[in-house]
């Protein structure tokens, strides 16, 4: 289909509506418009065009998409033109054509590469004047300030080849996995198959080289295949996994569904079949516009019908950029020369090219000149001789970079091809191998065996490198367009002692760019060479990481976002407690109730009421999401003795104890209880946020501690909802609901509520005398009811977390990640005397090193008073002055539950021998000081005569 | 993303396992306090092959043999 029997689309540039033709990249319906001018380069603000054809492009990037849709930094060759698609120029300033950035180009001599390392000295506030103008001065594109509204799915895939590229040699390699039976995917970037053959005229047995390659993706689909277009493979990881990011729809292009979707491909063998990108001749102002890679140039007129100038010259080191000359020539193109900088180029292209062309042999172009914002004249050295050569397009071609970045990888060892100045993909190490001109091979009847191929100009040697530039004349040549490096700063570097590749890399920024310096990382990587006398592939390499390409970070997000970035847990009572209108707050993946307001009540005022009323009478809590876990066995005690570091063996069936479980430095881990269910059967509770890790903590110690035990352990925290009922009317209300007489304090009995099999156990973390109702969690409902309808006849009700905070604090109960936060061992908390004395439990060994044992100078859990009765601030340090280092900091405070004031708990040096003292809780981050006196942690009935009936 | 042998559930991916230690990293309950510590805290670090210890997300612990520089794995073994 000619451009002309496509249909129209309408986009705009910079405010300017213009038309295009359906299938156009951005960068081919520009220069179809006779835009020439469409970035400004990153530091020195030059004025640049389009160099490229695909992902490689380093100078075109523009902005896609407005509003929440948009996108920077995308390449103009790299998006495909939809209705209303809107770009924008980018780093430009007040327009791209009268871009006061150029300023920079004047005065490029002061920033050469690495200048800021050299510069601006002086106070730091002189620093952050500099810095808001030299922000302003440089950069790609604006991020977006709104969050991305498109949808981005994951998909999984498995098959035994997986191919890389749909030029000829991808297609075939799919083609014969497909007949030989294997389960084949093939992932392709651009929108079409045919890589290099959409800027070819070959015909492959009877057809057009781009309608060969749809013919062969129709025959993959039928022969059960999944062909992936828009497509792009970004990584390679071990065993042959490789991800990919497919686009559904073009930066900024409304619609529906997945906007991208992030494949994630296990494949039992890969072929790669990404083949090569072309590489930019070194010469001065390489960078002008109208200066093009020479099969971009044969892209634009073969694939889009685009002319790209009216006067042409190719520069070239090889055969294959004389197909541009052709190609511009059959559009009506005047081809004024075609510089070739071999000394004797010779075979059947040449001679062609020889008949129709004025060919040089012994030609190097030495400076593009600018006229009009492009190139105007070409200046070459021809045989010894300059000459000047009119042209608005220069095509050139330094020979060609086989893409091996996933083979690298892949862990792929490289081979060096001094013949082509190029890496051959070397031993595989993992499922791989590379076909096509990845591998090097480019003849078409090598690539496809059997194929009638036709190609009118004859078969092409294989590129080779261009000469390295050593500053023939003087000026900027390019050889990272997009970060703006030069022949000059690569010397610069060399000078300056960053010899190695990857002290030039960082010092100059070659390479570091959105564009990895696909086009010019070998040209620079031969200059290198040349600079430090040594063979290319001596010079070093640097590493190839993912992704290939920009990803855009929804992608990796996927479904992933939002309110599912994690899982939410809710409690299996959760409707119960929106009835009383509970405030949830998320704690760790679970939400639970924070507190349960009453009209025009504030969430601190109902929080002290309800702690208050638990004082008072009695309140119901939810403390459901406790991890619990039963252990059941002949061997159940070695177990229970092996992870508890308190007593275990003597606790005698039907009672508990409070409990501490230790990490093998002897640091508090979780804490909890124990209960004796029955000789051989346990039931440990721990902490909500350490669920998973008590898990796992409990499965080591069963399979590769103790190697198997005759015991079973089962994790039971979402079997039983747990209800604590607490306070002085706590008994009543349970022995009345049950009907029978309520366990000790520490004790516990089977019962049953409002006809619901129940386990009380009588715990408290309250303070006053409490009760854990377990309960079947999908019947838990009408136990709750029952227990939330009692409590308010016995004048009290429900309560939440916070309440829960203040009850605790009062009684220096700690909390596993606020007290105790990791740096902790039992002796810290004061809780040293309740250690197992014979040993044998996880951590033991680690609590006798002298750091631990010896008391001098730990941080230990101390009491805070507000002495002024103002909120002490968590996380405040405390301080003899403001300034001080600090001797300890604040855990948790709260409002006094029994008494007016305000305290606090808080880990302090040598706190237990320092009560009385009066220190400082400093937090200058929120500007607060509060004097506090320090004391016992211990703020309420120190006897412990609430829990004796 | 490593494809792992689980010996109960055959080759899954990476994600689904937790790395824990490797064999002479763990401390036993009867080591003495000092042999302990050396055992928790000084570690080989092997330039190729070494056991390491893993749990699958369906409870199974591994023992793999794994190249740290290929990422290879070898053997594994139930725990």
């Amino acid at each position: 289909m000619t451009r002309a029997e496509r249909g129209r689309i309408a986009f705009s540039f910079d405010g300017q509506t213009m038309q295009g033709a359906a299938g156009d990249t951005l960068a081919a319906a520009l220069i179809a418009n006779g835009v020439s001018l469409v970035a400004r380069s990153f530091k020195l603000h030059r004025r640049r065009g389009i160099m490229g054809s695909g992902v490689e492009e380093p100078s075109a990037l523009v902005t896609v998409g407005s509003g929440a849709h948009v996108e920077p930094n995308v390449r103009a060759t790299d998006v495909f033109l939809y209705p209303g698609l809107v770009a924008t120029s980018q780093n430009a300033w007040p327009s791209l054509a009268l871009d006061i950035g150029a300023v920079n180009s004047l005065a490029a001599a002061l920033i050469p590469a690495g200048f800021y390392y050299k510069t601006f000295f002086g106070p730091p506030s002189r620093w952050m004047l500099y810095e808001r103008f030299i922000r302003r001065a440089a950069g790609l594109g604006r991020p977006p300030v709104l969050p991305d509204p498109d949808r981005y799915g994951h998909r999984s895939a498995f098959c035994d080849c997986l191919v890389v590229g749909g030029g000829p040699a991808g297609l075939r390699a799919a083609w014969d996995a497909v007949q030989a039976g294997q389960r084949v995917i093939l992932v392709e970037l651009d929108a079409r198959a045919g890589g290099s053959l959409l800027a070819e005229t070959v015909t492959i047995d009877g057809m057009p080289g781009a309608e060969w390659a749809a013919a062969m993706v129709e025959r993959i689909r039928a022969g059960g295949g999944r062909v992936l277009l828009r497509t792009t493979a970004i990584a390679h990881w071990d065993d042959n996994f490789v991800q990919a990011v497919e686009r559904r729809r073009e930066p900024g292009e409304p619609g529906e569904g997945d906007a991208q979707v992030l494949w994630k491909l296990r494949a039992g063998r890969v072929v790669f079949a990404s083949g090569g990108i072309e590489r930019p001749l070194v010469f001065v102002n390489n960078d002008l516009p109208g200066v093009m890679l020479a099969r971009a140039a044969r892209e634009l007129v073969l694939r889009h019908g685009v002319v790209p100038g009216q006067r042409a010259v190719i520069a070239t080191s090889h055969d294959h950029a004389y197909r541009t000359a052709f190609a511009l020539a059959d559009a009506g193109v005047e081809v004024v020369a075609i510089l070739d900088t071999r000394a004797d180029p010779a075979g059947p292209v040449v001679a062609a090219a020889r008949a129709r062309f004025a060919v040089h042999a012994d030609a190097r172009v030495l400076r593009a000149v600018a006229r009009g914002g492009r190139v105007g004249a070409v200046e070459a050295l021809i045989g010894g001789t300059r000459m000047r050569l009119s042209a608005d397009l220069l095509a050139m071609s330094g020979g060609e970079t086989p893409v091996l970045h996933l083979h690298r990888q892949a862990g792929g060892a490289l081979d060096y091809d001094a013949a082509r100045g190029a890496f051959a993909p070397g031993a595989a190490r993992q499922a791989h191998e590379t076909h096509g001109a990845a591998a090097g091979i480019h003849a078409l009847a090598a690539i496809l065996p059997g194929a009638t191929i036709a190609d009118p100009l004859g078969t092409v040697t294989p590129p080779v490198a261009g000469p390295v530039w050593r500053g023939e004349v003087p000026g900027k040549a390019f050889v990272d367009f997009q970060n703006d490096v030069t022949t000059d700063d690569l010397a610069l570097a060399q000078r300056e002692g960053y010899v190695s590749v990857e002290h030039t890399k960082r010092y100059t920024t070659l390479g570091m760019a959105t564009d990895q310096g696909k086009t010019g990382a070998m040209v620079a990587l031969a200059q290198i060479a040349d600079l430090r006398g040594l063979p290319l592939p001596e010079a070093g390499l640097t590493t190839f990481r993912p992704p290939y390409t920009p990803v855009t970070m929804g992608a990796f997000a996927g479904p992933a976002r939002g309110e599912h970035a994690g899982p939410i847990r809710r409690l299996p009572l959760a409707a119960a407690h929106d009835a009383h209108h509970a405030l949830w707050v998320p704690a760790g993946a679970w939400m639970r109730p924070r507190a349960y307001l009453q009209p025009g009540e504030s969430l601190g005022a109902a929080s002290l009421r309800e702690a208050r009323m638990v004082r008072a009478s009695v309140g119901v809590v939810d403390v459901s999401s406790l991890a619990k876990f039963e252990i059941a066995g002949p061997d159940a005690l070695k177990v229970v003795e092996t992870v508890c570091a308190t007593p275990v063996a003597k606790l005698a069936v039907g009672r508990g104890r409070y409990t501490l479980m230790l990490r093998e430095d002897g640091m508090v881990m979780d804490d909890g209880t124990l209960w004796r269910l029955a000789e051989d059967r346990w039931l440990i509770t721990s902490s909500t946020g350490g669920a998973a890790r008590m898990a796992r903590h409990l499965s080591y110690a069963m399979d590769i501690l103790l190697s198997h035990p005759r015991a079973a352990v089962i994790e039971v925290s979402e079997h039983w909802a747990g209800l604590a009922v607490a306070g002085p009317r706590a008994v009543a209300v349970l022995a009345e609901l049950t009907g029978e007489p309520v366990p000790a304090h520490m004790g516990l009995i089977d019962a049953v509520i409002a006809g619901v099999p129940v386990r009380l156990l009588a715990a408290s973390y309250s303070g006053e005398r409490a009760f854990e109702v377990h309960v079947a969690a999908d019947a838990a409902a009408a136990v709750f009811a029952a227990l939330v309808a009692a409590a308010q006849g016995a004048g009290g009700g429900l309560y939440g977390l916070d309440a829960m905070d203040h009850l605790r604090v009062e009684k220096g109960h700690v909390v596993i990640g606020a007290e105790a936060d990791g740096r902790t061992t039992p002796a810290d908390l004061g809780l040293g005397g309740m250690l197992r004395k014979a040993g044998g439990y996880i951590g033991w060994q680690g609590l006798t090193r002298p750091a631990l044992a010896n008391p001098a100078g730990r941080r230990q859990l101390v009491g805070l008073t507000a002495t002024t009765g103002q909120p002490i601030p968590e996380g405040a340090m405390l301080v003899g002055q403001p300034g001080d280092d600090p001797a300890g900091h604040v855990t948790t405070s709260a409002p006094r539950v029994a008494g007016e004031g305000q305290i606090a708990l808080g880990l302090l040096a040598d706190g237990a021998g320092r009560h009385g003292e009066t220190l400082l809780a400093w937090s200058p981050t929120r500007k607060q000081t509060v004097p506090v006196m320090v004391g016992a942690p211990l703020f309420y009935d120190a006897e412990g005569a609430r829990y004796r009936d | 993303m490593l494809q792992i042998p689980c010996p109960h559930c055959g080759a899954r991916n990476q994600e689904e396992f937790t790395y824990e230690r490797t064999p002479d990293s763990v401390v036993r309950i009867s080591d003495a306090p000092d042999a302990a510590m050396t055992t928790l805290y000084a570690r080989a670090n092997p330039r190729g092959e070494e056991q390491e210890i893993w749990v699958h997300l369906c409870g199974q612990w591994l023992q793999l043999t794994r190249d740290r520089l290929t990422h290879a794995i070898r053997d594994v073994v139930p725990l």
